[in-house]
């Protein structure tokens, strides 16, 4: 079986990642994967650059209780995210999270749940950068609220 | 008590990325966070009260009401912006 998380600097290769997740459940009637990609421009402004920083051995366990959340709620089979870390380029892929179930629903809830979670809770932080300069990203209240969906509260970006 | 602190993202362009601190037994992570505001100029300026500042004991999010053991492993760190 596949390691639930994996945070690293090296890219992933959707098909394999899905491919590996599903190997061997039959069981599986619904694959949904999530892939966040390095956007060329942010605020108005060209994104030339991007890092990723975040916190080692907390980014894992932050991740990995998330997955045991999304278990416990949603009825899927399997959960796998990866997360790039140091510096990326625009239209570089960041993050993956994919899910399987028997049937869709839970798939696409638990995805999104998954995604609402890492964006408020996991200790990554952005810095985009251009040639004019480089600048810490702010966390948007937004997030926040999408969590709150889910009847969780974050108090990120607040 | 002895404390170790580290800081990302924006605090650790500032301030290093650890140090280690000194703390009377009982203290709170926010009592913590007061010391080093006291710390130097550059501390009291990012870790001042009312700027989004996140905190983590043992990398768990924490608030900052939280007690400290010995030895504890402190963060603090700006909002998180993954994803």
């Amino acid at each position: 079986m596949t390691e639930r998380v994996s945070v690293r600097q090296a890219d992933f290769d959707l098909s394999a990642e899905v491919a590996a997740l599903r190997a061997g459940d039959g069981g599986v009637g619904a694959v949904v994967a999530f892939v966040g990609t390095v956007r060329e421009h942010s605020a108005g402004q060209l994104v030339s650059r991007m890092e990723l920083e975040h916190y080692p051995g907390m980014t894992e366990a932050a991740i990995e209780t998330m997955i045991d959340a999304a278990q416990q709620r949603f009825d899927i089979r399997a959960i796998r995210v990866v997360h790039r870390i140091g510096v990326l380029q625009p239209a570089d892929q960041i993050v993956l999270v994919a899910v399987t179930s028997a049937h869709r629903g839970q798939a696409f809830q638990a995805c999104e749940f998954l995604m609402d979670y890492l964006k408020t809770q996991a200790p990554f932080w952005k810095k985009e950068g251009n040639a004019e300069g480089s600048h810490w990203v702010d966390a948007r209240s937004s997030d926040d609220a999408a969590l709150q969906r889910w009847g969780l509260d974050s108090g990120n970006a607040a | 008590m002895k404390i170790q602190i580290r800081y990302f993202a924006s605090l650790r362009e500032t301030l290093g990325a650890q140090e280690a601190l000194d703390m009377p037994a009982g203290s709170t992570l926010g009592a913590l966070r007061d010391v080093l505001i006291g710390r130097s100029p550059r501390h009291a300026e990012v870790l001042a009260r009312g700027r989004a500042v996140r905190c983590a004991l043992a990398q768990r999010m924490c608030d900052e009401g939280t007690a400290l053991a010995d030895g504890a492993e402190v963060a603090f760190f700006p909002p998180v912006t993954g994803g």
